[in-house]
């Protein structure tokens, strides 16, 4: 396949969605839509992967991607619950209401 | 760079960029959700464009089919309603600025990125399905692949404990 | 014209005929479905509009484009009208991996009867339909209204429930032909019917039949839509348009299941006596029509099950069935080397 992509491009691509993804960690307030957030951060690494698979010509960061989205299938699974149950417990999902381990 | 492939590449950015941004400030949490479908599709449709059609089917069978089902339940079950607008003081000033730092951030990798001239790898990339399974059932990485399993199974079981009414 | 130029145009081409042929097909799938059903029921079936009826979708085109469209007052506005559309857009998608012939040799150019010549085909077909689930979701979230809520909610966990079923049981296919190419799988079972998957993966075609059925919503799996159940379900509220567009999706799925089940179990255009009848798409159409006929055939024949029901058989039985499935062809592949 001729070159056509910007390897460039997409590294800034993944920067900027993980950086995205890090100010809605810190601006939400909504435990899920937090949640979602760390997703993106996890994309914007698994396109990061695969942009410098296509550069250096390996095939080992796509067996990487392959992992970190098992992983995040498996978190989502067990991070959803664990909301399930704070909802029950304490019938609001707002992130400064579960502040119990502060100092 | 006019060939359609750099021209697909900007359009799908463009779009994923729009819709991470909606992720992040949408008030509603199942719009939320339904951008973030949208971002990952077309984060697969880049990672199809950069040359691997296996990892950019199975962005949209794991990821966008199956974790993001989980949220939309979630979100449905919990019948979120939108954010209020309404956030502690000060707020607004310590948001500007990290919006700026994030911002100043992107610039400057970008601006190294130019001078560091990567570039592509030489023709005969394939990542096709073959390949990545050809690499994926060898040492090391197939020890990885077996503890994984294991993995789904302790997050299957985890989490039916965790959301079960009574244990 | 350039070569790009060139594969554009017969792409667009293709794409042209095969969207006119699958509503054609669509509307004949209506007026056929009612019609069998009928007689089926030892009754007649729509026979008053034009000869035999044949006018029947024509009919019903007409009186569903002059329905007035009428939205619930709560309703999500952006995610009512989002939802049919990405109904039929997933249900549309999913055809442009599917062969229906091999290649032909039209204008000095070899060109594939297939839109999109992937080599992830059947992998492009689960993730399209792990897609399709979303236009459910969203009709059944944006109605504001509980029954849909609930039929919605019940689509949904049993598409993705059988979705899981589905997709294994195409793994014993896939490694009987080494490839996840559609074509590549339907040359495999090149040499008399003999050869067809339907004979080699007995227990993966029981499964997907099954398991197709649950994904399109087709009785006995039509629980979440039936009339008679949740006042029918996610597509309560939708009127004209918006609910053809549904319908259509749904049989469109139908059909895109069928061709799928043609191409991968029943040999696709492959002929079942090579030696005396040549190969050609006419086999694929004849063996979509058949898997078409048995849908219909089921809905006429089998009583609806219960959700709970559902369920419990998609994952206690199914899933180990198709696991095993796959257990016993990975062993008689490998075990000969």
């Amino acid at each position: 396949m001729t070159p056509s992509v910007v390897i460039e491009h997409a590294l800034l691509l993944s920067l900027a969605l993980f950086a995205i993804g890090v100010a809605g960690v810190f601006l939400r307030r909504n435990v899920i839509t937090v949640f979602m957030c760390v997703e993106l951060m996890l994309n914007a690494v698994n396109l990061s992967f695969v942009a410098f698979s296509r550069s250096l010509g390996t095939l080992d960061p796509q067996i990487l991607v392959f992992f970190v989205m098992t992983v995040a299938a498996a978190e989502a699974a067990v991070g959803l619950a664990i909301i399930l149950a704070l909802q029950r417990h304490k019938d609001t999902l707002d992130v400064d209401a579960f502040s119990v381990l502060k100092w | 760079m006019t060939t359609p492939d750099a021209v697909l590449f900007y359009v799908f950015a463009a779009v994923t960029l729009a819709s991470a941004l909606v992720v992040v400030g949408q008030r509603n949490p199942m719009y939320s959700a339904f951008a973030l479908i949208v971002t990952l599709c077309s984060l697969s449709a880049i990672f199809g464009l950069l040359g691997s059609p296996f990892i950019a089917v199975l962005q949209v069978i794991v990821y966008a089919g199956a974790i993001m089902v989980l949220f939309l339940f979630v979100l449905m079950l919990l019948n979120v309603k939108a954010e209020d607008a309404a956030e502690g003081s000060g707020s607004g000033i310590l948001k500007g600025v990290g919006v700026a730092l994030a911002a100043m951030l992107v610039v400057q990798v970008g601006i190294v990125l130019q001078h560091a001239g990567r570039g592509m790898a030489a023709s005969g990339f394939d990542a096709s399905a073959r390949r990545v399974a050809h690499v994926l059932f060898s040492a090391p990485y197939v020890y990885v692949f077996e503890a994984t399993s294991v993995l789904i199974l302790t997050a299957l079981v985890g989490a039916v404990a965790l959301a079960k009414k009574e244990l | 014209m350039t070569a790009l130029q060139q594969e554009l145009v017969i792409t667009v081409v293709k794409v042209l005929v095969l969207f006119n042929v699958l509503l054609g097909l669509f509307s004949l799938m209506t007026y056929v479905e009612r019609r069998v059903l009928a007689f089926m029921q030892f009754r007649l079936g729509p026979n008053r509009t034009g000869p035999f009826g044949i006018l029947q979708p024509v009919a019903d085109g007409i009186k569903l484009f002059f329905k007035e469209e009428v939205a619930p007052a709560g309703a999500n506005k952006w995610l009512f009208v989002a939802a049919p559309a990405v109904s039929i857009v997933t249900a549309f998608l999913s055809i442009a991996v599917v062969p229906y012939g091999g290649t032909v040799h039209l204008f000095g150019r070899d060109i594939s009867l297939q839109i999109a010549d992937l080599d992830v085909g059947v992998l492009f077909l689960f993730a399209i339909s792990s897609l399709s689930v979303y236009g459910i979701v969203m009709a059944g979230w944006a109605a504001n209204n509980k029954y849909t809520l609930m039929g919605g909610l019940r689509s949904s966990a049993q598409m993705f429930s059988y979705e899981l079923a589905l997709g294994m049981s195409w793994v014993g296919v896939i490694m009987l032909a080494q490839s996840f190419r559609v074509a590549d799988i339907v040359e495999s079972q090149a040499g008399g019917f003999w050869h067809w998957n339907f004979f080699r993966q007995v227990l993966g075609f029981l499964i997907y039949v099954v398991a197709a059925t649950a994904e399109v919503n087709r009785t006995p799996f039509d629980l979440p839509e039936a009339e008679t159940e949740l006042v029918a379900g996610f597509h309560t509220e939708y009127s004209s348009m918006r609910f053809a567009l549904l319908q259509m999706a749904e049989y469109v799925n139908m059909i895109t299941a069928s061709a799928l089940g043609s191409n991968l179990f029943l040999g696709g255009w492959l002929s079942p006596l090579p030696q005396f009848i040549p190969d050609s798409p006419l086999w694929f159409v004849l063996k979509l029509f058949v898997c078409l006929f048995f849908f219909i055939w089921l809905r006429g024949t089998v009583p609806r099950i219960r959700y709970d029901q559902l369920m419990d058989f998609g994952w206690k039985v199914l899933v180990p069935l198709a696991a095993l499935n796959a257990l016993l062809t990975g062993a008689v592949v490998v075990f000969p080397r």
